[in-house]
Parts: structure tokens; sequence; C-alpha cells
């Protein structure tokens, strides 16, 4: 008879097995592209301004890693880099990312996030999320009488929704092989 | 306690992360300060940037354009050439049109022509925020640029500073649902709020029921929010529709609509009056049409009354299409003996064999509100 106790692995240190890794100029990089993307593209293209790019690479870095610590850390410093180059005091984005960050790691420790569909519904829904906790905190901590667009905001969250597909699947070219 | 934290660990750090950020939060908002460093380092880092890719589009953009316009400019001389006399006076103001629509030769004039003394910026990004309409201009305190400073275009207003950093500043465009200034109707001087919505269109709020707003009216800043000076052009009204207590106005902003690239910062603003007329309408000098040849020829005369006395002909060289009609209606009238253009006359004859026009026939009287010409005007 084996010792079931021996055979029992935690599915979250199995899923930390398959987390990926990345080069430190990766992580630096991709995110700060993406802020300045947000921060110039627009201007060319204002259709693009709908696109939370900073937000889509802190989900897809904390879903590869499987970490809630460094999703943690690497939402708060997405966060607080966006909140340095925007109008609203320092901590709004970071706050949200923070959380999204925690939420997308805790869930790669439960899907395959290689999957396609699956990155698909995440990205809507973290959108989504982190539209309606931006305007939760803006009413709450800022008191701005700002209104929630639900048509707007799912109309968004489709949209960045569809990139997720195409953007994750380049990301993944720069993870590093064992 | 090491056991729980070594549990716990993932929510420890996720806690310890979010109220850290809270604190920092609660700072700012409670001592209504920022924390500056952090902003001016982050405006310092990117700053230079954004200019080297604003100056490489901006370039390119510009090459091109200046390409197709010298493209356009040869082929207009290759036409001039061939053109006759008014095709070449028509083309001459229709390029002197586009050099004056030009926008920064416009923006330079419009700097000149204004009282309030202002610094021009261009717009070098937008702000990381989805949702809020705010752009960064290259110019911040180091060249006079303060928070709360009005933001323009010649053609009305676009913002207002809300942060000026050493090399650049945000500026909340009007469109931003957060914005908010002070206007006044150019019509029935109607006071209202002007709030951005998120999108295209501002509204104005604050406007009773009872008082009179049309689509159309034109909005200029009323001075009252301390940071526009009164008499700018906010925009042309697009939709009025009654509310419970205050009226739902819709305006289309003016400031924007030629694109936001360049901007003037009002350093120092000097309150002006509402133009009588919106912009766009403003009336325009016309120089009475010349004498017809016949009546030239007889003023020429001796004895003959000054040129201002002389009703100016119509059917002369400079007529227009419409005079002529008007003319070959008249005399089609007059061999049928019926007038056109009262109610009941019926279609003319235009194949009515018409007497040759003689030098009287063709220079008619115009309008009645001139006086008529003196006999001794005409030849006898």
């Amino acid at each position: 008879m084996t010792d079931p106790q021996a055979t029992f692995v935690d599915p979250a240190v199995l899923r930390k097995k398959d987390a990926s890794k990345f080069k430190a100029a990766t992580l630096i990089g991709v995110p700060l592209a993406a802020i300045l993307f947000q921060v110039y593209v627009p201007r060319f293209s204002p259709f693009l301004a709908y696109l939370e790019l900073p937000l889509l690479v802190t989900v897809y870095f904390s879903l590869m890693r499987r970490s809630p610590v460094a999703g943690v850390i690497f939402g708060a410093c997405v966060g607080l880099a966006q909140d340095s180059l925007s109008h609203n005091p320092l901590g709004m984005f970071g706050i949200v990312k923070t959380l999204v960050g925690y939420f997308a790691a805790s869930m790669s420790q439960r899907f395959a996030v290689q999957n396609s569909l699956v990155r698909l519904v995440l990205g809507f829904f973290f959108l989504f999320f982190h539209q309606f906790f931006y305007w939760v905190l803006s009413r709450g901590l800022l008191g701005e009488e700002l209104t929630f667009d639900l048509e707007r905001t799912l109309v968004v969250a489709a949209l960045n929704a569809f990139v997720t597909v195409p953007l994750y699947h380049i990301l993944d070219k720069l993870r590093l092989v064992d | 306690m090491e056991f729980l934290l070594h549990r716990y660990r993932n929510q420890t750090v996720l806690l310890a992360a979010i109220l850290a950020q809270l604190a920092l939060l609660a700072y700012q908002v409670k001592s209504d300060g920022e924390v500056r460093l952090i902003r001016v380092w982050a405006i310092g880092a990117v700053t230079p940037l954004a200019r080297v890719i604003e100056a490489a589009r901006s370039s390119t953009v510009h090459f091109f354009r200046d390409y197709f316009v010298l493209l356009d400019v040869r082929e207009d001389n290759q036409r001039l050439k061939t053109d006759l006399d008014h095709v070449r006076m028509e083309n001459q103001f229709l390029r002197s049109e586009l050099s004056t629509a030009d926008r920064a030769r416009a923006l330079a004039l419009f700097q000149q022509q204004s009282q309030s003394k202002t610094i021009a910026a261009h717009v070098i990004g937008n702000t990381t925020a989805v949702s809020a309409k705010v752009v960064i201009i290259d110019r911040g305190t180091g060249s006079g640029v303060q928070k709360g400073m009005a933001v323009i275009t010649p053609d009305g207003i676009v913002g207002k500073v809300t942060g000026a950093y050493p090399t650049a500043s945000y500026v909340l465009l009007i469109t931003d649902p957060s914005f908010a200034a002070g206007v006044l109707s150019q019509k029935h001087r109607v006071h209202g709020t002007l709030k951005g919505q998120g999108y295209g269109t501002v509204l104005i709020d604050y406007v009773q029921s009872e008082q009179k707003v049309e689509p159309g009216e034109w909005f200029y800043t009323s001075g009252d929010d301390r940071i526009f000076p009164k008499g700018l052009p906010v925009g042309e009204v697009s939709v009025v529709r009654p509310g419970k207590a205050y009226q739902q106005i819709f305006v289309t902003p003016s400031g924007m609509r030629n694109g936001l690239e360049e901007v003037l910062v009002v350093v120092e603003g000097v309150h002006g009056p509402i133009p009588e007329n919106p912009p766009g309408f403003q009336p325009v000098h016309m120089q009475d049409p010349p004498p017809a040849e016949a009546d030239a020829e007889s003023s020429a005369l001796p004895g003959a009354p000054s040129v201002t006395q002389v009703t100016p002909a119509r059917s002369g060289p400079q007529a227009t299409d419409a005079d002529k009609m008007v003319d070959r209606y008249r005399q089609i009238g007059e061999a049928e003996r019926r007038v056109y253009g009262q109610s009941g006359g019926g279609a003319p004859n235009f194949n009515i064999n018409l007497p040759p026009a003689s030098p009287v026939t063709a220079a008619p009287p115009a309008s009645p509100s001139r006086p008529s010409p003196s006999p001794s005007a005409k030849r006898p």
C-alpha cells in the first residue's frame, strides 16, 4: 500500500512548476512599451485609446508567472507607473492593478491559461473588473461624480479581449525555454 | 505569527500593497497635494522621448503634406498661365485662403491679435487613463505655465492646465467628465455651466427651463470661473432638450474641430466682450459692382453725373448668372406683355424672338432701392 500523503501533490505546486520565466528586460520593457503606447499612439489614432495595454500586460505576466505575490508586485508597479503619467492621484491605477495581478495569478493556479478561449474570457473579465473597480475607487475615495457606462465598458472589454489572444501569442515568444 | 504570515503569505502581501497605496492616496487627498517628485521624474523621463517621437512624426507628415502642396502649386501655376484674368484672381484668393487656413500661421496671427498674453505649445501625448480626456503639452513651468491656466485655440477653448511640470504640462480637455466652466450664450445672454461628457459634445447645465436657448446659438466663456477670460468661443448649440429643472443643452465644441496639435496657453487673460455675431458669421464688406459699359462711357461725357450717382447695371460684364437670368425673364415678359415672377404667370416662352439688345435695354435698373439713372447719363 502506498501512503496517500506521499502521492498527494498540491495542484498549486504543480502549477508553479509550469510557471513561465522571462528575462528582466522583458519584464521591464514590455510594460514600459505598453504605457508609452497608451501615451502616444492615441494621438495618431484616437480609436486605439480604448486599448488598455498596461492592463493586458499585467494580466499576462501574472497569469504566466502563476505567483500571486509576483502578480501583486507587478500589478502595483505597472499601476503606479501609469498613475505617474496620468492626472489622477498616485495609487488609483496602482490599487486596481494590484488586485488584478493578484486575482489573475490566483486564477492561473486553477485554469489552463495557455488556452486561447480562456485567455479571451479572462481578458474580458479583467478589463471589466478593472474599469468597474476604478469607477468604484473614483467615487469612493476621490468623490468624483463619474457615471459607469455599462454598455461602453462591455464594448471596450470585448475589444480588449479580442486583442488579448494575438497579443499573448506574441508575448509567449518572449518566454525563456528551459 | 510567523506561521500565519507564511500560511497567508499571498494575502499578506496583497494587503500590504493595497494599504500602502491607500495611505499614499489618503495623503494626497488629505493634503490636497501630490507626490510631485515622482511625477516630475516620470514626466522628465518621458518628455524627451515624446519630443523625439513627435518631431519625427510631424516632420514626416509635414514632408509629405508639403510635397503634395507643392505639386498642387505647380499645377496651379500651369493653369494660371493659360487661364483668364478672373480665374487667376480666383486662384490667388483660394491660395490665400489656404495659407490663412494654415493652423500654425492662424495661431500666430491669433496670438498677435489677441489681447491676452499666450504661449504656443504642441500636444505631445495623451494621459494613460482610458476614460480621461487629458493631453500632455510640451510647455511647463520653465515656460511660465502654471496649474489652472486656460488652454485655447483660435477656434475656441480647449481645456485647462491641471498639472505643470518643468518640461511639460497636463491639459484637462473640456470633453472630460470632470471639466466645468462658466459660459454665456451669445444671443440671449443665458448663463450656464459647461460640463464634459467624455465624448465629442459637451453639456451646458444649470440653464432654467424658462430661459431661451436655440439650436445654432453660440456659447462663449463668461469669465465667472476665473480660468477662461470672458468672450472666448466655446461652441455651437446642437441639441436643446427640456429637462425637469434644467434644460439639456448639448454643444459641439469649436476649439478642437480642426484637430489638436498646436494650442495656446493663456498666461495673462484679458476679458473681452461677447461678439455680436458668432464666429464664421462676421459681416463681410463687399464692394459695389462696377458700372456697365454704357454707363461708364456716358459718365465720361462732359456734363454727365458722377459715377457714384449712376446705377450699376446688372447685365454688364460683371453680372452674375442669376442677374442674367432675371434680365432674360424680364425681356421675355416685355415681349409677351406679361410679368414673370408673380403667381399664376405660367412658364415663359424661351423660343420667342427677342429684339436685339440696345445699350439701354442691356442696362436696366438693377434694384428699386438704388436711385434710377438720370436720363442724361444715357446715350442719346
